[in-house]
């Protein structure tokens, strides 16, 4: 005899993700995103340097969250959609 | 129920199909084998299908197979005698008694009903169909039947059978995705499988048992109490209800594994950044007011650990609504480089009783006779306290000062991160051998004992974590020595009673990133009926 027992998650049908299209070349605004975790700047200090050693033409925007522990507020993600056209988020740990 | 509802198909003894409304007049009664007074009319119905039967359907409804077999052979029937074993025609048509008699036209509206065995009830039925089929029809001897006799309580009334029924029916308050696990699964692995589970095996959820846990609140099945992160889904009463089955819980317990859900699913308690966090941390919940003994929580002997079931389930179910709705899985939004047991259940009462001070809710601003759980985002916890020695109140509160300390590590001070500290018996004695001892003047005490100089604070050669010491070195040495407490400020130090009344241990539960940024503690009444 089969047992019927209901389902306890959100039943929610897994989204599959996919890789944003690769262009071929970077230009236009790069958004590096500081989570706010400790050093974290120090990564993306870095990788600002060697963005802009690598692609003079591109202009780097920076930006952080107000707190690691939470998402992103929806104002910043609406602000980097705005002003970028792509993002590294970088954390520390 | 309405007239749509009440039509069937059922196989009669044969495995044949009969279909209720036919278009004919019906005559349908619901009888049990092992009723003495369905046994007692079987003559009248098997009379009415022989003297009406051409003109109209005289159907027995029974509700077991193997029953209606042995009517069918005890008192050689002939009419349709229909299998209703899984009782869903019978709930349809909501009486309590068999037998339950329905005379209808042949669209299935009903004209004459009752139940049990009134003989001059019978007699009129007998005349009114008899008027309305056969106007020569002369009537069977009903001087061998008692005026009166009680039926029986229906099986779809049976409250194991009852449950299923409402669970499974049209207007069934339950939605969730039915999940068939084939004969040939284990129930027990198959959850094990789909993820469901904490690591310890989980009570499954049948309709049945979620049926009963909803009748353990007065709130809507599809309520929606809270929106669970990270998935940021929505979770429903009956959803609250299907984690709480899982987690062990009884009905009574709901109300509060639901305001539980609901503290930690807000803003301020942040349940998206304590369960993401590597430090590992995890709700512990304190219950107070008069549910707790209403469902039997412990605050004794053993609160804070095995044993209890109201403790050990609440607790879990919580875990598992944040895990199943909410999605937070270990190596998914789940972090933790340790994690805790913390994370399988924390759940206890405050010993009110057992207090000095105002119950944890009351400091809060809640009426003592609420009942309330408060929610802590802890890393850490219950870790002991021990003092077997201290005779004196400051003395005692020196040492409880002194065990809080080591929380996350010595040498961090003023740290705006919440402990929970829960003071045993024996050592609320010795505070208040000399009289009242405060709340606020334990938390004092607790501040003065913990404080030292900044100096002790600076990266040094045994230990790097502290003050940097590039930062040090533009500080003066006034600056350097001045003290620090080991909390950001009292109102980090939350205080409750708890435990044996027989050993000096308190224990503390150290916390998480306490404040807007991470977390707050977060108090939500209970219902109670």
């Amino acid at each position: 005899m089969t047992l019927i027992i209901l389902d306890p998650t959100d039943e929610r049908v897994p989204v599959e993700r996919h890789i944003s299209r690769r262009n071929g070349a970077i230009t236009g605004t790069i958004g590096l995103l500081d989570i706010s975790k400790p050093r974290g700047n120090v990564l993306l200090d870095e990788l600002e340097r060697l963005l802009l050693e690598r692609l003079p033409g591109v202009k780097v925007n920076r930006y952080r969250k107000p707190t690691f522990a939470k998402p992103c507020p929806d104002d910043l993600r609406g602000t980097i959609k705005s002003e970028c056209s792509f993002l590294v988020e970088a954390l520390a740990d | 129920m309405s007239e749509f509802n009440r039509g069937f198909s059922l196989p009669d003894l044969d495995g044949l199909p009969r279909r209720f409304p036919s278009g004919r007049p019906s005559l349908v009664c619901f009888v049990k084998e092992d009723c003495k007074t369905c046994n007692l009319v079987m003559p009248v119905l098997e009379a009415f299908h022989r003297t009406f039967g051409a003109r109209a359907d005289v159907l027995l409804v029974g509700q077991s197979a193997a029953g209606n077999a042995t009517l069918k052979e005890r008192h050689a029937l002939t009419m349709p005698v229909l299998d209703d074993s899984d009782c869903r025609v019978s709930f349809a048509w909501d009486f309590e008694i068999v037998p339950a008699v329905f005379w209808t036209d042949g669209e299935g509206k009903i004209g004459t009903r009752f139940e049990g065995f009134v003989r001059s009830e019978w007699q009129a039925l007998e005349q009114q169909i008899g008027a309305q089929l056969d106007p020569g029809f002369s009537g069977l001897n009903w001087l061998d039947y008692p005026d009166w006799r009680p039926g029986c309580g229906s099986k779809h009334l049976d409250p194991e059978v009852n449950e299923r029924l409402r669970a499974t029916a049209s207007d069934s308050p339950i939605r969730a995705r039915r999940i068939e696990i084939a004969s040939a699964d284990d129930d027990a692995e198959f959850m094990f499988d789909q993820g469901f589970s904490d690591g310890l095996p989980l009570v499954p959820p049948t309709p049945e048992r979620v049926m009963r846990m909803l009748a353990g609140t007065r709130r809507g099945a599809q309520d929606i109490v809270a929106v669970v992160p990270p998935n940021m889904a929505p979770a429903t009463v009956e959803k609250i209800a299907i984690n709480a089955v899982m987690a062990g819980c009884r009905p009574d317990y709901l109300p509060v594994v639901i305001a539980a859900v609901e503290a930690v699913c807000t803003d301020e308690f942040n349940i998206h950044g304590v369960t993401a966090t590597t430090m590992g941390a995890s709700p512990v919940m304190v219950v107070n007011g008069p549910i707790r003994h209403r469902i039997g929580m412990n605050m004794k002997l053993s609160a804070l650990g095995v044993g209890n079931r109201a403790n050990a389930t609440i607790g879990r179910a919580v875990r598992l609504v944040v895990r199943n709705i909410g999605g937070a899985r270990p190596g998914g939004v789940d972090r933790s480089t340790m994690s805790s047991p913390l994370k399988f259940t924390m759940c206890f009462a405050e010993w009110e009783e057992g207090s000095p001070w105002s119950p944890l809710h009351v400091e809060r601003g809640f009426q003592v006779e609420d009942s309330v759980v408060t929610v802590f985002a802890m890393t850490s916890g219950p870790v002991l306290i021990v003092d077997q020695e201290s005779r004196g109140a400051d003395q005692i509160a020196g040492s409880l000062g002194l065990g809080l300390e080591g929380a996350i590590l010595s040498k961090i001070h003023r740290m705006p991160m919440d402990a929970l500290l829960v003071v045993c018996p024996e050592h609320i004695r010795t505070l208040t051998s000399e009289g009242q001892y405060s709340k606020d003047r334990l938390r004092a005490r607790i501040q003065q004992v913990t404080s030292r100089p900044l100096r002790e604070m600076v990266a040094n050669e045994i230990s790097g974590a502290g003050i940097p010491r590039a930062i040090a070195d533009k500080m003066t040495p006034e600056q350097l020595e001045a003290p620090a407490p080991k909390f950001a400020s009292e109102a980090n130090i939350h205080i409750v009673v708890a435990g044996s009344e027989a050993g000096k241990f308190s224990a503390a539960f150290h916390g998480w990133v306490t404040g807007p940024a991470g977390s707050m503690s977060v108090s939500r009444k209970i219902e109670t009926s």
